[in-house]
């Protein structure tokens, strides 16, 4: 056994007792190192927003710089204090200017490479291949897959009422639904288990130093 | 009241104190489970095993925060360990959200132990936070120096011999993305998609089952998934003679089967219960 000398340990360590102490009750030494983290992890962020974006980025080039391109960046600063508008109600309306540049930029971004990443290349990867029944198993679990895209979808058509054959196979989708969500609890619960092998392994470990 | 009746009714924290007994004594006394390799593990691994010789690096991204740290942090120390020790150039990135750089400085630390020779500049580069989220993805595109200008220690990118050589998808072989969320789609869909960098993924186990698809499409390479993925890992890691340090990941692997057949147990037994005490009512 090899008690940790170092003080930053013992804080981790005692920090995660008291967040553990919450599984108990809830108390004043939960509700500290909850408070803690919050302010903590805000101040770091902001610290690190400040240090290696607005320094660097706007403040360096603008007061420092000799380009004259770097005029420019007064663009993204007025949109930026242009949506601290919000917090005015007579001016609130100028946070709609920002907004506008934003979303219209992330979605020009976003929409075509969304759609090839997530429905062209998975539909593609539907669509049954020869190449796909290069062995038996691999051929069994695409036609598996196959089945479960085509009657997850009818699942999910409103369109019609879900009698007959459509009836039938949204009931077959509906299976493999809850296969779904079986696999992600399953998935969940050793998340949630390995959150806590972890805090484990740092208090046996490197706080009191019982296990190797 | 009968058994099953208390069993229903148990006070939760009966559970916890269950649960964490189910930890604790396989990491005093580990039982030494073996580790299998599955396919999306082995995948990815054999993808930077073969960037041996070649001119390209391997671009390890930290889009993760102290929360998901235990299931995270192994992969990273594993990916950068089997760079080192196969000398394919690195370039560690601390993420697109600013807590992922002290993940990734942590990660470095505890892989070049056993790595004296390796060089920072010339083997591996550590990248700091930008802001800018997906745009940082899309201009890496561009040009690495231009979107980062400078190390997380200061240093001019373009001083740097690996930095000099390697600006951006064209010389990364694989962008590796460790995250709990759904960063990996990002990188997917302007990395992949629109430059045609490899993609390979390291996940929470939360988060694995969203990812098959995308697995499945070969738009990822490979995936580690959760503890185990970190685990599997480790074990190629050891099998090819790496030096792989304390196996945190492997160790965990003990008290993640047990509690795995405790869950199950519970889950068995609550729903006998549930079953038992509802015929029993309706017979009332």
């Amino acid at each position: 056994m090899h008690i940790s000398t170092n003080p930053w340990v013992w804080i981790a360590a005692i920090l995660t007792l008291a967040i553990y102490s919450f599984l108990y009750k809830d108390n004043p030494f939960y509700k500290f190192a909850e408070h803690l983290f919050m302010g903590l992890g805000i101040g770091y962020g902001a610290v690190l927003l400040w240090y290696n974006s607005i320094i660097p980025r706007l403040w360096n080039p603008l007061a420092h710089g000799t380009s004259p391109t770097r005029f420019f960046l007064l663009i993204p600063i007025a949109l930026g204090l242009l949506s601290l508008g919000i917090f005015s109600r007579r001016y609130s309306w100028l946070i709609k200017y920002p907004l506008a540049f934003y979303m219209g930029a992330v979605t020009g971004l976003s929409v075509p490479v969304a759609f090839e990443a997530n429905i062209f290349e998975q539909a593609q990867g539907t669509i049954l291949k020869h190449s796909m029944f290069s062995n038996p198993w691999l051929g069994i679990s695409n036609i598996i897959m196959f089945i479960g895209v085509i009657t997850t979808i009818t699942y999910f058509y409103f369109s019609k009422q879900h009698r007959g054959l459509l009836g039938k196979s949204a009931r077959v989708g509906i299976v493999y639904i809850m296969l779904a969500f079986g696999a992600s609890f399953g998935y969940t619960v050793m998340a949630r288990i390995s959150l806590l092998i972890g805090r484990m392994q740092f208090l046996l470990h490197d706080w009191l130093g019982i296990i190797k | 009241m009968g058994f099953w009746d208390r069993f229903l009714k148990i006070d939760r924290r009966w559970v916890f104190l269950i649960v964490w007994i189910a930890v604790v004594i396989p990491l005093l006394k580990p039982l030494g489970l073996p580790t299998h390799i599955t396919p999306p593990v082995k995948k990815l691994y054999d993808y930077i095993d073969k960037m041996e010789g070649e001119d390209k690096a391997v671009f390890l991204s930290f889009d993760f925060d102290p929360s998901t740290m235990p299931e995270l942090l192994p992969m990273g120390v594993a990916v950068i360990r089997h760079c080192f020790a196969k000398k394919i150039p690195i370039i560690v990135y601390g993420g697109l959200y600013p807590q992922g750089v002290g993940m990734a400085k942590m990660a470095i630390d505890m892989a070049k132990t056993d790595f004296p020779d390796i060089k920072y500049g010339r083997d591996y580069v550590f990248l700091g936070y930008v802001p800018g989220l997906y745009l940082v993805i899309l201009s890496i595109g561009e040009s690495i120096q231009g979107t980062f200008g400078n190390d997380y220690f200061g240093n001019r990118l373009d001083t740097l011999p690996l930095t000099m050589s390697i600006d951006n998808y064209e010389k990364i072989g694989i962008v590796v993305d460790l995250s709990g969320g759904d960063i990996p789609t990002w990188w997917v869909a302007f990395a992949y998609q629109r430059y045609g960098c490899r993609i390979g993924c390291g996940t929470t186990a939360v988060s694995a089952a969203q990812y098959y698809p995308y697995l499945q499409t070969g738009q990822f390479v490979g995936m580690l998934g959760g503890l185990k993925g970190a685990a599997e890992y480790e074990e190629l890691l050891v099998r090819n003679g790496i030096p792989t340090g304390r196996r945190t990941a492997t160790i965990g692997m003990d008290a993640q089967s047990v509690v795995h057949l405790l869950i199950i147990l519970l889950i068995i037994l609550g729903n006998i219960g549930y079953f038992y005490v509802r015929r029993r009512e309706r017979r009332a």
